[in-house]
Parts: C-alpha cells; structure tokens; sequence
C-alpha cells in the first residue's frame, strides 16, 4: 500500500456546495401574501398556526408514506385506513380515562393522552407490519395491481372499524387542559395547535436526526436513491423497507390520534378523506423527500386555512391548484430525489 | 492458472422474454486480474449482473471458492467478499462522499469508525476523495465519481471485484489515473473481473482474457497472447490493437 497515484481530476474545484433555498422561502413568501387579504392580523395569526398545526399533523402522516414510496416504488393508498384506526384506538383509551382527561391538571391529561398515542402506534404499527406481508409483499414492482389492492385492503379496514367501534361518528374530546386559546395580544392560538405543532417539530426533528446521522438513515436515503446498489454493498433492503413501512404505520397512528383530537370527532372515513392531501403533499414535496414533504405539508396547511377564510369557494379546489403550480415549476416536486 | 477463485459453468440468463446469457463458462483466478471484452451487447455486463445475484441465473453453476452462489440473494453475494462497480457508478449523489465510503464499509456506523490506515491508502490511490470528502457526491465529475465507485469497492478488503467499464467517457489522463489505481490494487493481491471495451486500458492491466459473444465467452487465454496476436483480435474483436492506437 504505497506510491499515491496524482490525480489531475483533484486539482479540479466543485461547484459550491448550495442548500436550495428556494422551496424554503414559498412559506414566508405566503404567509405575506395572505396577510394584507385577511385584513387582520390577529386573524392572521390563528389562521397561521391553525394552518401549521394542520401542516404538521400531515406531516406525521405523510412521511412514512413518501419514504415507502423512495424506498420500493410502493404506492400504499391504504395508508388512510392507519390514521382511522389510530384515531379510533385514541377514542378507546380515552374513553377508559375520562377522569383523566377532565381533569384540570396537565399531568392526568397526559397521563391520558400518551397512553393513547403510545397505544395507537404500537397496534398501528403491528397492523402495518401485517399489511405488509399480506397486501403488499405480492405485489412488488406491480404498480398497477398496488393501487388495487392497497385500495381494497383501505376499504376492508374500514369495513372491519365499522365492525368494531360501528359506523357513527364518535366524539374525540380535547382533555381538559387542551382546550381554550393562548392571547398573543389580539390573536388568539389554540393551545391544542400550539401543541400539534411542537409535537410535528419533535418528530421532523427526530426523523431529519436519524436520516442524517445513523447509518439506518444513511441506508435510507441511499435505498431512495438506489435500491439495487444498496443491495449490492450488501444490505438487505427489504428488511429496511419493512422497519421503515411498520415505522410510517406508526407515525400514521399518531397522527390519527392527532387529527382526531384537532376535528374532536372521528369517523371510518377519516383516513380515506385525508387520503388526498397526503398524495398532494408527497408530489408537491418531491416522492422520497421527506425535507420536501414537510414543506409540502405545511404549504397544503396554510393554503387550506387561508383560502378557507379569504375566499372559501376557492378553498375547495386550492390544494390541487397549488399543486397545479408547483409542479408547473419544478415537475419533480419541490425536492427531487435522484433516483437511479 | 492458478486455482479459480470465481467460475462460471454452463450459466444461462433470462431477462422477461430475452436469453441473453447462452452457456458461459469463465474463470477468475486468485489474486489476477481478468478481463471480460466484448462488443456491445455481447452479454459482458449481464455476466456481471448475473454474478452478482442481480438478475438470476436461470441455470448453470456460479462458484465462489468452490461455494456455489447463484441461487443467493445479492446482500447474500456481497457479503462474502464480492464487491461490484457498476457501468453507471452506482454513486449515491445526494449523499457525500464521505457517507458514500460509510456504507461501503459495512462495519463502521460512521467515518471514524473506518479502518484509517486503509482509508489513507484509499486517499493515496484518489487524492480527490480526501479533497472532497464533505461534497455531495453528485457534485463530482464524471471522473471523481468513477474513482469514488472504485473507491468505495475497496474501502475494505474484498476478495473479489467486479468492474463494469470503469474508463468509459473518462478523459485520457483520467483513465491514466485509473490504471495506475489498478495496477496499485493488484499489488494488493485483490483479484478482479474488468470489464472493458477499450482494449488499450484493458491491454495494460489483464493477466487473463475472456472475449464474449453472443452470450458465450469464444476465447479465454492470456492476455499478452491476444495483445500480441492482431489476427486473433481483428476475429474476436473486429479490430487490431494497432488500428486502435
């Protein structure tokens, strides 16, 4: 091991390094332009944070299913069926606490509430671990046959949470010391959007943790890029696929336990009207992106409660229409994966 | 020859409704460096895919040391000390470079978990790797991304490389570059399976020969046999080294 090769290519300079900042500055750029168009600051404020709270719950829901997708070109359309089943687990725990959760103190309502998460993930995750085997592992590298059958399990889980907790609606009240309003001078912010927000913070924290400094997370973003080359330094990429599938289930369960608690109310179809917003976000983030579906995510959030308040026709078809421009501008999504 | 470290028999490949792979039958000996020329299409880079588990042999035997592997899976493959550079580098470009030889080096969780004095070496042989070993490595050129795939193939010791056409579209000195590293490497009794189309690269580095065509290897031999021999090289080849030149 001697006599070091000169390389001429290292002499050449690279291009410096540039974080793309661009995507980044679309949340500012719009929550200015919303801010003289709801004529109000203080209405601009809660829209704002009842926009990132949103923002941040589809996040939690989101990125387990963008990573699916980068990882095995897997198009999971029942991913819904674990957000309904998350918020219904939350509604059955809960409702075993209400003592605790009417409780005026923080910590019985805690006390309440992260048994619930804690459950949902667990059960979700082990459902999503079943769901893999049964309903997706057939259909490898079949697209077409995925978005039948990822289809059809949405709608024999949901049949099946009908089974269990009925068809009807079942309220999902915020515990006690959730509820009300913080009062930044004329604005007033939810003291459960406030806490939705932090809890999205905390998992886009962890998440951009273990992608960026664990070789998990190396294999993750490398298996985005490259399945086959990952395989070849030899990993076994399905093992990864599943932790990562069982992982997204999970997060999908807290962010049914989320979303319930933000529309205090659950129902079967929960998980298949989120369905949507979840594809828009993951296309306008970039497929395999999780930095690109948290921008997403919070775009899709603030859209949704400012076109709401400004022009609610309007609101109806915003997403699709933000989506409509975003990938007029960059038809990878905001952030492309370079996917070999 | 020495003992074989890698051998082909009778090995056949499908891809949907292609047969690609006709019978090939191929050595590898310990501690050489063989290479695999071809016109294209002749079924080179299937070979090596096929070695590496990535598409299956659809028959046909594959030994590694006397081990047959065709029927394993590729991480399977990998893990007993094959380590493939494939035509198109295989690069991780969203990564850096330095977490691009972390996942080479399947013991380390991080950089400083790496075997240093190897990685020096590593550094020796591509002084452009140390230079930008923070850099996204899509940032690379052409030529740094080659030398970052071979880089990352022997980041640990392996006991057998296979490289898919590591001089294609590099510039001359580049490619200089590059048969330095590999004649280096074969100091190093590292054992390698080269597949090349530029017979001038691949006259100056194989001990050992295999022409393919048609998805059957139609000459194995020494390489300075067929260096010497232009008649050999117009039949097997369609060309001479001296027209080549």
């Amino acid at each position: 091991m001697s006599a070091p090769v000169t390389t001429a290519a290292a002499q050449d300079a690279l291009p410096a390094v540039k974080l793309d900042r661009l995507p980044l500055l679309l949340l500012p750029v719009l929550a200015l332009v919303a801010l003289p168009l709801t004529r109000s600051f203080s209405t601009w404020v809660t829209l704002t944070f009842a926009g990132l709270a949103m923002g941040m719950i589809i996040f939690i829901i989101a990125s387990g299913l963008t990573l699916v997708f980068g990882l095995m070109d897997v198009l999971n359309f029942g991913h819904g069926v674990f957000i309904t089943l998350g918020a219904f687990l939350a509604t059955t725990v809960l409702g075993t606490m209400v003592n605790w959760t009417e409780s005026d103190r923080l910590l019985l309502n805690l006390g309440a509430v992260l048994p619930a998460i804690l459950v949902a993930m667990v059960v979700v995750g082990a459902v999503g671990l079943v769901f893999e085997r049964v309903i997706i592992r057939p259909v490898y590298g079949q697209p077409l046959k995925q978005i039948m059958i990822t289809m059809g399990g949405m709608i024999v889980g949901e049949e099946l949470i009908k089974v269990v907790w009925g068809p009807q609606a079942i309220p999902l009240l915020l515990p006690a010391a959730f509820r009300g309003s913080f009062l930044f001078g004329e604005a007033a912010v939810e003291r459960y959007r406030l806490i939705a927000v932090v809890i999205g913070l905390v998992v886009f924290a962890a998440m951009f943790w273990v992608l960026s400094r664990t070789k998990i997370g190396l294999l993750i973003r490398a298996g985005v890029q490259d399945r086959e080359m990952v395989e070849s330094l030899g990993y076994r990429i399905r093992r990864l696929f599943i932790g990562v599938f069982v992982v997204g289930s999970a997060l999908a369960g807290l962010g049914g336990v989320l979303w319930g608690l933000y529309n205090q109310s659950v129902i079967p179809q929960m998980g298949g009207q989120v369905t949507v917003l979840l594809f828009i976000v993951i296309i306008i983030g970039g497929m395999g992106s999780v930095g690109g579906c948290f921008i997403g995510s919070l775009l899709v959030g603030l859209v949704a409660n400012y076109t709401g308040f400004i022009a609610p026709k309007v609101a109806l078809f915003s997403n699709i229409l933000l989506m409509v421009i975003i990938l007029m501008w960059r038809p990878q999504g905001l952030y492309s994966v370079g996917k070999q | 020859m020495s003992t074989p470290l890698l051998q082909l028999e009778g090995v056949h490949t499908h891809i949907g409704a292609y047969h690609i792979l006709h019978g090939v039958d191929l050595q590898v000996a310990h501690g050489e460096l063989t290479v695999l020329l071809g016109r294209n299409g002749a079924g080179k880079t299937t070979t090596l895919r096929t070695i590496m588990g990535l598409w299956r042999a659809s028959s046909g035997s594959i030994q590694l040391e006397g081990e047959d592997i065709a029927s394993y899976a590729t991480p399977d493959i990998a893990q007993r000390g094959i380590a493939y550079v494939p035509e198109n580098m295989g690069i991780f470009a969203d990564l850096t470079v330095c977490e691009n030889m972390v996942l080479a080096a399947r013991g380390a969780k991080r950089a400083e978990d790496m075997d240093a004095q190897r990685l020096e070496w590593v550094f020796g042989l591509f002084p452009a790797m140390k230079r930008f070993w923070q850099h996204p490595a899509g940032l690379l050129s052409g030529g740094q991304k080659q030398m970052l795939a071979v880089a990352r193939a022997i980041v640990e010791p392996r006991k057998l490389l296979l490289v898919d056409e590591p001089s294609k579209g590099l510039a001359p000195a580049i490619i200089q570059n590059m048969i330095v590293a590999f004649r280096e490497l074969k100091q190093t009794d590292t054992t390698i399976l080269l597949v090349e189309q530029n017979f001038n690269f691949a006259r100056q580095l194989g001990d050992r020969v295999a022409v393919m065509d048609g998805g059957r290897i139609v000459h194995a031999g020494g390489m300075a046999e067929l260096a010497d021999d232009e008649v050999l090289q117009q039949r097997l080849l369609g060309l001479s080294l001296a027209a080549h030149q």
